[in-house]
């Protein structure tokens, strides 16, 4: 088990023909994901990778249907590329494009809301269950099949985890990187209930950094629910108030959405805390050794 | 991104949120000038920099006299006005905002922000007007109202009436709330702002609302779409490395340590900047030269770290995904060995060709100094830094 996605997840690429689309469509057939066709508006008809490129998703969905898709369509595009989706049943979308207008987000969650569509990102680099389904712009050769499921704000900090994880002999069961920016899809409660779930999962790494309050509200869930081991990391601690630190959801506004108040929430929530992204594999591998 | 108050007052004018007469000087007698053109007897000098608290730094005046308008600008005038808000240096004042004297009866907050927890444009206001708001909501918090705005329903007029009811204003005055209100709102989506402050708006004695300041944000990834909000940048009040540091798509901000700092990826760099911090150094900047680097970027990002001459030693924290580190290796070296780089340099590659890399570097000759680990990378460019 995994969660999300898995060997039987069927997937089409909107924004496919362009230069991203391209070269992360290409690793993901590398990687073993099942990747069936491409969504491409006025491409319709042709063939790219030697796959089907469709002009709507809907096309493209009643051809191979396809439950699963990944964007990377340029920003001012992406909140049609995520409606078109959802609209067309689409029940994962994966949103990697960074850069989207904050406000053009604001709609797109309210027009979500009852949907059956699960949206991951934006501005992240997407989910994989290692050794099955690659959705992303992950390197899938630093992961190994396993027991760990990672979710986190950062793609670096991802690949940090992931490798050390892959270090520990531990392994990833999936990895989601939930994204950057302030309004996004799936969020830490999301994906830390499906890993409490998912019984291939048996501890959690949970990245955060500055900004938002999303960390805290993680950390009462953790407390009520959730019995596997979690192993934390926030960024951000010597970030100065007010500036915005790359991620456009990175931010400490009015003394809120600190480090060190993140820090604290999940330390009493009992999720072990590690002050260097160095220490998270091996403070996972001490969770399993007691 | 940030404009001026005689910006933000520009674009109320536009959607109808009454503000007092002014306009921007550039020079003691254009102040003068305008000042005999406004009507009254005594005006409000204010100076235009991208940060608040300027009132108790000197930067606003009230004058009862063209003279005292005359040597108030020139004092301010070219000058460099420094507030809590600002660094040591403060921003340059190259412009003042003259405008008539308004009489206040009532003071009010009022802002509209984007609230990322009911992802919902949020109006707050309280009737603790001219209050840093985040002190008022710390101590009195019950002096607050907010009213969240649903995007597919927008700004209902009961909504307006909620504002009135707690400000406490009467009929007259509620009805104008309503046009100030709908006008941000309007503003807000039509400019993709990320926020609008009015602190104060004040009823006058006469009865009217007027928005006395008016701070606007933007959202930096619409900006391309607002080609009327981008000319409104003003390069003077930025940090010059920040904004050349955008030129070349890097992400860029100045701490004030000794320590540079160059890292793929956002949560990477904020980390490291931790790190350095955590073994007791001082980082410089934090600088993000995306997941996927190259020579091109890496010798720009070597450049801003070093314009200043402040950096004793640099850090390069790179995790190597898709790009490999092989590959980024080659870059650095190039770079470094293109710039005659004379201060010391500690590199950690981590992930794909990680091996390959670091040998690459510790046989560079270069006097590069590869670290397995974080940890001890940062403990190798504090001692560096110290000993330099």
């Amino acid at each position: 088990m995994s969660i999300l996605i898995d060997n039987d997840t069927r997937l089409i690429c909107q924004g496919f023909t362009g230069k991203q689309g391209t070269f992360h469509s290409q690793q993901a057939v590398a990687y073993g994901s099942k990747l069936l066709a491409g969504v491409t508006p006025g491409r319709g008809g042709g063939v790219h990778l030697d796959l089907p490129v469709f002009d709507t998703v809907q096309q493209a969905v009643k051809a191979t249907a396809a439950n699963a898709s990944m964007i990377y369509v340029p920003p001012f595009y992406a909140a049609d590329a995520i409606l078109e989706a959802a609209d067309a049943g689409i029940e994962l979308i994966v949103c990697i494009t960074e850069g989207i207008p904050v406000l053009d987000m604001l709609k797109v969650k309210a027009a979500l809301q009852g949907s059956r569509s699960l949206l991951v990102g934006p501005n992240c680099p997407g989910v994989i269950t290692p050794g099955q389904c690659k959705i992303g712009i992950m390197p899938g050769h630093i992961h190994t099949p396993g027991k760990i499921g990672i979710v986190s704000r950062s793609g670096t900090l991802t690949y940090e985890a992931v490798h050390q994880t892959t270090r520990q002999q531990l392994g990833q069961s999936t990895c989601v990187g939930i994204g950057g920016d302030p309004i996004r899809g799936m969020n830490f409660i999301d994906v830390l209930s499906r890993f409490q779930s998912d019984p291939q999962t048996q501890g959690i790494v949970m990245v955060g950094e500055i900004g938002g309050s999303d960390e805290e509200l993680a950390a009462e869930f953790i407390k009520a629910g959730v019995s596997k081991p979690v192993v934390g990391y926030i960024a951000g601690q010597t970030a100065p108030p007010g500036k915005r630190m790359g991620h456009a959801g990175a931010i400490v506004t009015g003394g809120a959405g600190t480090a060190a108040g993140k820090v604290a929430a999940l330390k009493a929530a009992g999720v072990e805390m590690v002050s260097s992204p160095s220490d998270i594999g091996a403070a996972m591998r001490a969770c399993f050794s007691v | 991104m940030n404009i001026h108050e005689y910006q933000a007052k520009q674009l109320f004018r536009t959607f109808s949120v009454p503000v007092p007469q002014g306009y921007l000087a550039c020079s003691p007698q254009q102040a003068v000038e305008f000042a005999e053109s406004l009507p009254g007897s005594a005006w409000v000098l204010k100076a235009q920099i991208h940060a608040g608290a300027r009132g108790k730094a000197g930067g606003v005046k009230v004058v009862q006299s063209l003279a005292e308008v005359y040597e108030y600008s020139a004092a301010m005038l070219g000058k460099h006005l420094i507030t809590h808000q600002t660094d040591s240096a403060g921003l340059p004042v190259n412009g003042l905002l003259v405008e008539e004297v308004s009489e206040i009866k009532n003071e009010f907050y009022l802002s509209l922000v984007i609230n990322r927890e009911t992802e919902r444009l949020l109006f707050i206001a309280s009737a603790a007007g001219g209050m840093d708001i985040e002190q008022v909501a710390a101590e009195s918090p019950e002096k607050i109202v907010r009213v969240a705005v649903h995007p597919a329903a927008g700004l209902q007029p009961y909504q307006c009436r909620l504002v009135g009811a707690a400000l406490g204003l009467g009929k007259d005055q509620q009805s104008q709330l309503q046009g100030v209100m709908s006008g941000m709102y309007q503003l807000f989506l039509a400019k993709d702002a990320s926020q609008i402050e009015i602190n104060p708006l004040i009823e006058t004695e006469r009865g009217h609302l007027l928005a006395l300041d008016a701070k606007i944000n933007f959202d930096d990834n619409a900006i391309a779409t607002h080609a009327d909000i981008a000319a409104l940048r003003d390069v003077t009040q930025e940090d010059p490395r920040e904004a050349e540091a955008r030129q070349f798509d890097l992400n860029y901000i100045t701490l004030g340590g000794n320590i540079g700092c160059m890292v793929n990826g956002a949560g990477l760099a904020m980390a490291t900047m931790d790190m350095v911090k955590l073994k007791g150094g001082s980082p410089a900047n934090f600088l993000d030269v995306g997941g996927g680097t190259n020579k091109d970027k890496v010798r720009e990002a070597f450049k801003l770290i070093l314009a200043d001459g402040v950096v004793k030693a640099v850090l390069v924290n790179i995790f190597g995904g898709i790009v490999q580190c092989d590959v980024i290796a080659a870059g650095i070296l190039a770079a470094i060995e293109e710039m005659r780089l004379h201060i010391p340099v500690v590199v950690r590659l981590e992930g794909t060709n990680a091996e390959l890399g670091r040998a690459m570097l510790a046989n560079s000759r270069l006097g590069l100094i590869a670290a397995d680990d974080l940890n001890s990378a940062a403990e190798q460019v504090v001692a560096l830094a110290e000993a330099a």
